[in-house]
């Protein structure tokens, strides 16, 4: 029901910029997204890591929002969503943090550090890559959601839809 | 190999100066985006690939942002009115801040050759304490983990003030009445 209904406001035409746009972005959506995570998880391997990686994915949802309409943005991932995440994502920080506490010190790398140059090693390093990035990702476009829907009068109208 | 840097440090300049000098705000926005797309270059030139990365991908988020807010609104800059008292002290104070900077710098160690004392521990032994290839990520996620979720604590507070402020309107109905008088009293 919820699939049928945005597979309609993708092909709308009085929602969002022009079929181009809406072609291209299509595309180019599911990369970002992609790229974004290939950044956050091989993080503690090649440069890149949490912060840069979540803004990345932050991009991914802002380019989603402003090529089909704020509405389709929002049924993807709503303000409510998106600061659930951006709390789950520091709650996690936080946890791996007073785990640490429990074998050494606070932030203690206590996974076992593996070889290195392998997509499993580094401890804890690559789980607190991918806190921080759902922690960034979903903070940044927490914030676009803000300046775009908040300060605009919503009327019973449109609430009631 | 010296030559490239200084061409963007001049490119850099000559956007900031424009940014403040135009009237059209669309294009003050697109030369304050010159100046950031031009520190990330310089990032490479340091030889920091993280942080060209990072300064590229929030110098896209940040001019989405300002783009989508110069188009909707009337484009002019405010009409500006010489002020000679702010000019003066203002020429006083950055005086006072570059006479203070050659007091310091002069003791400050040649650039590109820093003190070596505790960074010097990291890189020779930080592949094999922490096992993470990225000698980056080794130090903001181990050795100095608590600065990052400093990091963390500042974006997250910084999202609760952004929805706070920019909400217009309260949790509560319009036609409910408050429970309890707390404010000045009229």
């Amino acid at each position: 029901m919820k699939k049928k209904k945005i597979e309609e406001m993708v092909h709308d035409e009085n929602l969002g910029m022009t079929l181009i746009v809406k072609t291209v972005a299509r595309m180019m959506i599911a990369m970002i997204l992609l790229f974004g995570f290939y950044i956050i998880i091989y993080g503690h391997l090649t440069p890149g890591g949490g912060f840069a990686g979540g803004v990345i994915l932050a991009i991914a949802y802002t380019l989603m929002m402003l090529a089909f309409s704020r509405k389709l943005a929002l049924k993807k991932l709503n303000n409510f969503w998106a600061s659930i995440w951006d709390n789950l994502g520091m709650l996690a920080f936080i946890v791996l943090g007073f785990i640490g506490l429990n074998f050494g010190y606070f932030m203690f790398n206590f996974i076992w550090h593996g070889t290195p140059f392998h997509l499993v090693s580094a401890g804890f390093i690559p789980l607190a890559n991918i806190a921080i990035g759902v922690k960034v990702g979903a903070a940044l476009y927490a914030i676009f959601i803000g300046l775009s829907i908040y300060g605009r009068i919503i009327t019973t109208e449109e609430e009631t839809k | 190999m010296t030559a490239l840097p200084i061409i963007i440090l001049i490119l850099m300049i000559a956007g900031a100066i424009v940014a403040v000098e135009t009237k059209n705000m669309l294009s003050a926005v697109i030369a304050a985006g010159v100046v950031g797309f031009g520190v990330s270059v310089l990032f490479l030139f340091l030889r920091a690939p993280d942080i060209a990365i990072t300064q590229v991908i929030v110098e896209v988020l940040s001019l989405i942002i300002l783009i989508r807010v110069t188009t909707n609104t009337d484009n002019e800059a405010i009409e500006k009115r010489i002020d000679n008292f702010a000019n003066i002290t203002g020429l006083i104070f950055v005086g006072l801040f570059i006479a203070f900077c050659v007091w310091a710098f002069v003791d400050m160690t040649p650039f590109g050759n820093p003190l070596m004392r505790v960074s010097q521990h990291y890189l020779s032994a930080g592949l094999k304490e922490t096992g993470a290839a990225n000698i980056v990520a080794a130090v903001i996620l181990d050795y100095r983990a608590y600065d990052t979720l400093g990091e963390a604590v500042v974006i997250f507070t910084s999202i609760l003030g952004a929805f706070v402020i920019l909400r217009k309107h309260g949790k509560k109905k319009l036609v409910e009445k408050d429970t309890e008088e707390i404010g000045i009293p009229e």
